[in-house]
């Protein structure tokens, strides 16, 4: 006995239906979509008319289990991930202990198994204890299922490391994730480097403490001819060189995330700690770029980089705070509105940037498509519901978001993965 | 209508808080030093008291240290009868980014009416302010403002020359990191002066030139055609964190001595928030010198803030 979910309007990031359909889902897998499906045997879901979507994935989170639950675990992550509508999501590595060996990776999955609701895919580090030091043991790592590497939170600083890494990664077919920093060019800075951090006197990160890295790493998988993927993209720069390489043949893929194209520097004056993130936010040019570059398919993906922190942590000096802001509850309203309702970019297109090219990119080869055979993951989403971001009614454990109170168009109605209802929105 | 100690009405001011200068315009600068005028002759008095926030309770909230800022304050509020608090939140590691939320809702819940704050932190008033509703006047906040000061040079300018707009006015040293020199952009470009930043280039920062102000390299330059130098202290800190190769050198480029200010114009002023590095920044011999005012800026202080300290106690919009 299996799911139909009736009148839906599939949307796939190649085409969307122009009349309604009935999916059936059993054991896990779509089996069969066609119109006026018979139902007998099965629970039926009437979505009326509503967007059929393949499960999106957010391939950039924080889970922060092991070692700060208090600000989030995999299970209230999980569940905040399904309200965003995200049936497949991937875990950060940057955890008390770092994912950096089978052991741990096994408990991260062991967990999300045990919790259920969505795909929790462990994200391995690159360097042991993600010191930037001694590589992992990628093998072990990719064995115990790790679907890449990163050591996010920081780049792999040496650049000779960072060069044996993807050379050692290149017959494993095992995707490295860069986050693009130079550390020493941030020099502990809490904003974009420009007019903002003058006026407000706090320190400012230039912008080439990201493209410099972006450069650094474009050459390196130019050279040994090696796929790279790059995180939270945040400037014109870096857009203009990742289109360059992909010209030029070299394996890169990027994501941006929906902070990128919806705010900027000059949102900081409020010395609100939920806009302190990094990459910072940074001025209306780079806003622009990122726009372009989804529009224009330079930028492949987009990730929330979900980062919970707690009350107590954030409420402090704007220099103090750390970084990061939560994201997966935010995301598809933020991409609704921000982009698809204002022709930035089309709903085929929103489909590719949140769920086929993420699903191509880290090889999950039965996702991202609404079709028979492919996994039952779906999102079902309502474009016009328009709704208020409220802290209140996050999911997520932490509640540090700028968002909060902005009204936003779009709004997931329901999730299911692996062919179970794992969110459904009530009025 | 307020009514000034002279009986004149005067402006009401209505803004609950002094956080940044960026948020005055030039009307209430004006008020400001307006009031400051009235407040300056108390403390050439015998009694050096008036009654004017008595019963008025005003908490100095220092999470950085200081002495000059602090006292000027204190003796500001005091002078007007207020009762004083000093709260110094330790900077062990442990308290280190403590609630300052939480820190001053404590404070608040026994019903002062004004709290000077000064954090390392750029911001922090401004975040008491949203909570709060007693009246938040910053004493500097990280890099970003110390609206007080900017205010106590201005008034200084004005007193030895007679005017503020028209006037040029260089500001030397490491603008980067000063809440003075961003203060003093914002009240100086509002009151119509011609603003210079002057210092190594790695000390002056990104998109300056959008506060108003002119930027040069030059020294000597600076000094020949400049009506006011005013000199920012050298943290020794700069060397360490690559920002300057050496305070040698420092030194000797940017310092103000009797030989670099033989170019000067004649009745140049000079000045300095305070506290000087002797022998870097500036000299010996020119602090203590003909042309320097700093220590009328400090006698200035405490009138600029005691009409601080009264102008926002009057106010009644929370």
């Amino acid at each position: 006995m299996g799911i139909i979910i009736k009148n839906g309007i599939i949307v796939n990031s190649d085409d969307i239906a122009d009349s309604t359909s009935d999916i059936l889902l059993e054991h896990g897998k779509i089996i069969r979509i066609s119109r006026r499906m018979k139902t007998t045997g099965h629970d039926v879901i009437d979505v009326a008319g509503k967007l059929v979507l393949p499960g999106l994935i957010d391939c950039h989170v924080h889970l922060r289990q092991p070692g700060r639950e208090d600000k989030e675990t995999i299970e209230t992550g999980a569940m905040a991930a399904a309200k965003g509508g995200f049936t497949t999501i991937m875990c950060m590595p940057n955890t008390t202990p770092v994912l950096d060996n089978e052991m741990i990776i096994e408990a991260v999955k062991k967990e999300a198994a045990r919790v259920g609701v969505v795909n929790v895919l462990p994200v391995g580090s690159i360097t042991k204890g993600m010191k930037g030091e001694q590589l992992t043991d990628m093998y072990e790592l990719r064995a115990a299922g790790c679907v890449a590497l990163s050591d996010d939170g920081r780049c792999v600083f040496n650049s000779q490391l960072m060069y044996l890494a993807m050379q050692y990664a290149k017959p494993l077919g095992l995707l490295l994730v860069e986050h693009c920093q130079d550390e020493f060019l941030s020099n502990n800075a809490v904003m974009n480097e420009g007019f903002y951090s003058t006026l407000l006197g706090l320190k400012g990160d230039p912008a080439v403490a990201e493209t410099v890295i972006v450069a650094r790493d474009i050459e390196l998988a130019r050279y040994l001819d090696v796929k790279i993927h790059f995180q939270h993209i945040s400037l014109n720069r870096s857009v203009e060189l990742i289109s360059r390489a992909k010209q030029d043949g070299v394996k890169v893929t990027a994501e941006a995330c929906p902070h990128h194209f919806t705010l900027t520097d000059k949102d900081v004056s409020s010395f609100d700690t939920n806009t302190k993130v990094y990459p910072p936010l940074r001025t209306d040019e780079d806003v622009d770029a990122i726009k372009k570059g989804l529009q224009n398919g330079v930028i492949d993906c987009i990730a929330s980089d979900h980062a919970p922190h707690t009350v107590e942590e954030k409420e402090k000096g704007f220099a103090e705070a750390p970084f990061g802001m939560i994201g997966l509850e935010t995301s598809l309203g933020l991409v609704m509105t921000e982009l698809v309702d204002k022709g930035i970019i089309s709903l085929t297109q929103m489909v590719d940037k949140m769920s086929t090219s993420p699903a191509r990119i880290f090889g999950l080869e039965t996702k991202g498509v609404v079709k028979e055979g492919y996994d039952a993951d779906i999102t079902i989403i309502d474009p016009e519901a328009e709704w208020e971001v409220k802290a209140e009614e996050f999911m997520s454990k932490s509640k540090n978001s700028p968002f909060i109170g902005r009204r936003l168009k779009g709004k997931v109605d329901m999730t299911i993965c692996k062919g179970k209802v794992v969110y459904r929105d009530y009025i | 209508m307020m009514r000034s100690l002279y009986g004149k009405e005067i402006n009401k001011w209505i803004k609950n808080d002094l956080l940044d200068l960026q948020d005055l315009d030039r009307s209430e600068i004006e008020l400001i030093l307006e009031t400051a005028t009235a407040f300056k002759e108390i403390s050439t008095r015998d009694i050096k008291k008036v009654p004017a926030l008595r019963g008025k309770t005003v908490v100095l909230l220092f999470f950085e240290p200081s002495t000059r800022t602090r006292t000027s304050f204190e003796l500001a509020a005091k002078r007007l009868s207020a009762d004083t608090i000093n709260i110094a939140p330790s900077s062990s590691s442990l308290s280190k980014g403590e609630s300052i939320l939480d820190t001053a809702r404590n404070i608040e819940a026994m019903n002062v009416d004004i709290i000077v704050v000064r954090h390392q932190c750029a911001g922090v008033p401004d975040i008491l302010a949203r909570y709060l509703s007693a009246s938040v006047i910053n004493a500097g906040d990280g890099m970003r403002a110390h609206p007080t000061q900017a205010l106590l040079d201005v008034f200084t300018i004005r007193e030895r020359l007679g005017k503020i707009e028209g006037v040029n006015i260089a500001i030397i040293g490491d603008i980067l990191h000063s809440r003075v020199a961003r203060s003093n952009i914002h009240a100086l470009t509002k009151l119509g002066a011609n603003v210079t930043a002057c210092g190594p280039a790695t000390l002056v920062p990104v998109g300056i030139e959008r506060l108003g102000v002119d930027v040069c390299y030059d020294v000597d330059k600076v000094i020949r055609e400049n009506d006011v130098l005013m000199i920012l202290r050298i943290q020794k800190e700069r060397q360490k964190s690559y920002f300057l190769p050496s305070l040698r050198e420092y030194a000797k480029v940017f310092g103000i001595n009797k030989q670099r200010l033989r170019q000067a114009k004649e009745d140049v002023l000079i000045m300095h928030p305070g506290p000087t590095n002797r022998g870097l920044e500036l000299s010996a011999d020119v602090a203590d010198g003909e042309y320097s005012v700093i220590l009328e800026q400090v006698t200035n202080g405490v009138a600029i803030r005691m009409a601080v300290l009264y102008l926002l106690s009057g106010s009644h919009t929370k």
